[in-house]
């Protein structure tokens, strides 16, 4: 695909990083010819130096024949005109990063009138990807599918697990719940267990369901205790509203400690139910008297990055079960999981993933059937796709088990009319479906592709 | 420095010249010739040491502009080398300087020669030498990008380091697909370049070794009298057109088969190639006209040597060292001038020029108005500081190189025409330069060995615009601290 990316600051950096990785045409556009220069360095893609909005630039960047046009930079008004600009001169699709809530609360209305194909909020996408990981602590990632309907989620089974040592038939007899252990990843190997496989300690294994179905299995194999129910937040910014508004919407109790006492009173004003304290964050006085002993998790979200690492080294010594950090400079995260902070979000670099992932759907959909959403796992060698079923195909109507799938194929959940089907051999794929593929073959493009 | 990667890098581009010695093998056992052997000892030898040393890819593929700049220094050396082994090994040219010397003028497409009479070589010889030409024209390195992925996503540094120019811009998002985009109108000028010219007469063997050294601008003929040995006006005038086109920008001709026209047509370099060629036949034609008595021969030799000159192809159809100072002088500066960045032409650069003059025009006003500011504009687009300045230091450097290859060319003992022309004629990939010895009718075989090597430096460094050859010889800039 011939993709024009506007803004080369570090979403913009990272989304080329990803893109031009996975076979793109990249076009960059920026008004700083120093960032240009390092991005032209290290990177095979072009760039056009000047002002995005500026006709001649979009021009000179091939705007007419682009497939997709990311529009990142600072203003959240340049990146809508941008686009408005775009999709004006024959840009086939548009992403905008929008970030004010003001904007982003009338997004429905805003896409629409500007064509935007979507839009992406970075505070809400992290406070998102924050929320997920706070509910179910014991996973290592959470993608969600079929707009949050469906979940795929990655576990390590640890010495002790109750699922260790057990066929996937008997896990099925003695659990009489619907979640589907989609993928195994165990040692360098990654497949799709059959019905007779047995998983071991140490095995990482994917999970599909509904977010309750999950959570009744979790609760079932006792690896619900270590559920969240009070968070603390340092820290009041538009990730923490997002995040305490999700948080208190899964009954968790939240206590926001911040600085400003007029941003405190806003949160009051926002979040009735959350407990907002005026006070600076870093002072282990106010941690203590606040109970930073007692809580399950430990969110640290100021402004400054090394405020964040001291504070959640801080909460580990206070043996707090599960602790978040937010990084804003994408360097030396490695180093950060050295030390041992082991949740590290970044608002870019998640932008950077959320866009990605639209683009992989983007560019899988071929003509007769579209890839709604597209996740890669384990550095891409399995893949969750969801498709949309349009027409009438060779597999519709025709229950699963007398359909000849190839191996390395896994129809893992089927959506009907918002009703999730975990599908058996009896189940069909019908039109207007939803259906989540995973695979172990890469670019699948089609669900015709599964069939041998 | 990653040296590793680099010699991976090198062993890969050996085995490519290895392949492309193949096709003057061809050439010369189609004419039944016995220098094939030559060739395919050294052909075999690369592909074999290519295949052996290039085979595994190290760890760390990661390069800088600096491991940039040193792999196409070497490469343009070694390839030099090892293309100087069929000549060598077949007899040609028995003595491996010499032979050094003409693959180096073939390579960054110069067109000196050591040879006193051309035409009692081979025919697969020959091919070769001019096949260096085309190959040397558009780039060794840009060629062999548009086929491989040499070093990922950092091949821009190897890209940039070979096109000539102050700056380099791709045409398309990929490296690969920019290469491959400028070879594909490399290879059609070429191709209608031969259909045109075999209209003329000549053989299909004539047409394609003539349309090499058009394309590269390199000026190597298989004839002693050039290309006045076929003595046609056609022939003149074809090969003079597709000098100037070969002297073009070759974003120009992407943007035309972009069909975007006025954006091609707005070049301000172009436009003042153009205008230096125009203003330089007249004056040249009424110089000469007393010499030929007619206006038409005088236009169709004056215009014939100013594309030849400006474009530093180097072909002759006169004997213009015989044409009065004010042509010769007319024709020493456009050898200094040369033809557009991006093309496959030598010298400065019109481009360099344009910057040159407009920074300078600057300064002047500067003197008036000290505190004015001002930016340096071209193509309608403001000129980057350190575009600017890039263009100072690139004069500066090329001036010292000049005088210091002056100084050691001087130990011949030749005049000062003679001294002075072979210096600039090697530096901007010229080829003939003036006066008795090194002129059109002449060569470069009286010289010094050591000359040869001097002048032999004095083309890869013009052709590959100074910095990747003096980084190899200043090791102070790449040894470890």
């Amino acid at each position: 695909m011939k993709i024009i990316i506007m803004g080369s600051g570090k979403v913009g950096h990272k989304l080329v990083e990803q893109l031009a990785q996975e076979g793109h045409d990249i076009v960059v556009i920026d008004s700083n010819p120093a960032a240009l220069q390092a991005l032209v360095d290290t990177e095979d893609v072009m760039c056009v130096e000047g002002n995005a909005v500026d006709y001649q630039v979009q021009l000179e960047a091939g705007i007419s024949e682009a497939d997709l046009v990311i529009a990142c930079t600072d203003g959240d008004e340049l990146n809508m005109l941008c686009c408005l600009l775009a999709r004006k001169h024959g840009a086939a699709r548009t992403i905008a990063r929008v970030r004010k809530p003001e904007y982003y609360d009338q997004l429905p209305f805003i896409r629409e009138e500007m064509g935007l194909s979507f839009a992406i909020n970075p505070e809400r996408a992290s406070a998102n990807v924050i929320s997920r990981v706070l509910i179910f602590p014991a996973a290592t990632s959470i993608e969600p599918f079929a707009k949050g309907r469906v979940e795929l989620m990655e576990f390590a089974l640890d010495a002790g697990n109750a699922l260790i040592g057990k066929s996937l038939v008997e896990i099925n007899k003695r659990f009489s719940f619907r979640v589907l252990i989609c993928a195994v990843q165990r040692g360098q190997e990654v497949f799709i267990p059959g019905g007779s496989d047995v998983l071991e300690a140490g095995d990482r294994i994917y999970l599909v369901s509904s977010h309750d179905e999950l959570q009744s299995f979790f609760k079932e194999i006792d690896l619900f205790r270590s559920s969240v129910k009070n968070v603390m937040i340092v820290g009041g910014g538009k990730i923490s509203y997002y995040l305490a508004k999700r948080l208190l919407f899964q009954g968790m109790h939240v206590k926001i400690i911040e600085q400003n006492m007029e941003r405190c009173r806003e949160l009051c004003e926002q979040l009735p139910a959350a407990t907002v304290v005026c006070g600076d964050g870093s002072h282990e006085e106010l941690l203590l008297e606040e109970g930073i002993q007692e809580v399950d998790a430990f969110v640290a979200m100021t402004g400054m990055d090394e405020i964040n690492a001291i504070l959640s080294l801080y909460a580990k010594t206070r043996n707090v079960s599960k602790i978040i950090t937010k990084v804003t400079q994408l360097s030396f995260t490695e180093m950060l999981e050295k030390i041992g902070i082991q949740t590290i979000i970044s608002p870019k670099e998640v932008t950077a993933n959320q866009i990605v992932r639209y683009v992989r759907a983007v560019s899988a959909s071929v003509a007769d059937n579209s890839v709604e959403s597209l996740s890669r796992l384990i550095g891409g060698r399995l893949e969750a796709l969801e498709f949309l079923v349009e027409k009438k195909a060779p597999f519709t109507g025709i229950p699963l088990k007398d359909l000849s799938i190839q191996p390395g194929f896994l129809v893992a959940c089927i959506v009907r009319d918002r009703e999730l089907i975990i599908p058996g051999g009896n189940d069909t794929i019908e039109e207007d479906d939803t259906v989540i593929l995973v695979t172990t073959r890469p670019h699948v493009k089609s669900l015709h592709e599964m069939l041998a | 420095m990653n040296g590793k990667m680099i010699s991976h890098i090198l062993y890969k581009l050996m085995g490519v010249e290895g392949v492309l010695l193949l096709i003057p093998m061809g050439v010369a056992i189609l004419y039944g010739e016995e220098s094939y052997l030559s060739f395919l000892i050294v052909a075999a030898a690369l592909i074999v040491l290519s295949l052996v040393l290039g085979a595994k890819k190290p760890k760390n593929p990661v390069i800088y502009a600096k491991e940039g700049l040193f792999i196409v220094g070497l490469t343009w050396l070694v390839w030099s080398i090892f293309g100087a082994l069929p000549f060598v090994i077949s007899g040609t040219i028995p003595n491996f300087l010499d032979a050094f010397f003409e693959t180096v003028s073939g390579f960054t497409t110069t067109g000196s020669t050591i040879l006193t009479d051309i035409e009692v070589l081979p025919r697969g010889i020959l091919f070769w030498r001019s096949f260096t030409h085309w190959i040397g024209g558009m780039g060794v390195l840009v060629f062999v990008l548009a086929i491989i992925p040499l070093a990922d996503k950092r091949s821009m540094y190897l890209m940039r380091a070979e096109v000539p120019g102050p700056t380099v811009g791709k045409l398309v998002p990929r490296t690969m697909g920019t290469a491959k985009i400028l070879y594909a109108i490399y290879i059609g000028l070429t191709a209608l370049q031969v259909i045109l010219l075999m209209f003329g007469g000549l053989s299909l063997y004539d047409a394609l070794v003539h349309a090499f050294g058009t394309a590269g601008t390199g000026g190597f003929s298989v004839y002693n009298a050039s290309i006045a040995a076929y003595n046609s006006a056609y022939v003149d005038g074809v090969i003079t057109v597709f000098m100037i086109l070969f002297g073009i920008n070759f974003n120009l001709f992407y943007l035309m088969i972009a069909r975007k026209f006025a954006q091609a047509f707005k070049s301000e370099e172009l436009w003042t190639y153009l205008g230096i060629i125009a203003s330089s036949v007249l004056v040249i034609t009424i110089n000469i006209y007393s010499l030929y008595g007619n206006v038409m021969t005088s236009i169709r030799y004056a215009s014939f040597q100013v594309a030849s000159i400006i474009t530093t192809t180097g072909y002759a159809t006169a004997d213009f060292a015989q044409w009065p100072y004010l042509s010769q002088m007319i024709l020493l500066l456009l050898m200094i001038l040369g033809a557009c960045a991006g093309s496959t032409g030598g010298g400065i650069k019109t481009a360099r020029v344009v910057i040159l003059v407009k920074s300078v025009r600057r300064e002047m006003k500067r003197l008036v108005h000290p505190r004015s500011v001002s930016v340096v504009r071209m193509e309608g687009k403001v000129v980057e500081e350190e575009t600017v300045q890039g263009v100072h230091t690139y004069l500066l450097f090329y001036t010292a190189i000049l005088f210091v290859s002056v100084l050691l060319i001087a130990l011949n003992g030749f005049d000062v025409t003679t001294t002075v022309s072979s210096v600039l004629a090697c530096l901007n990939n010229v080829g003939p330069g003036l006066g008795e010895v090194v002129g059109p009718t002449g060569n470069f075989s009286t010289l010094s060995y050591f000359s040869k090597v001097v002048l032999s430096l004095d083309m890869l460094i013009g052709r590959l615009e100074i910095f990747p050859i003096l980084l190899l010889v200043i090791p102070s800039l790449w040894k470890k601290k």
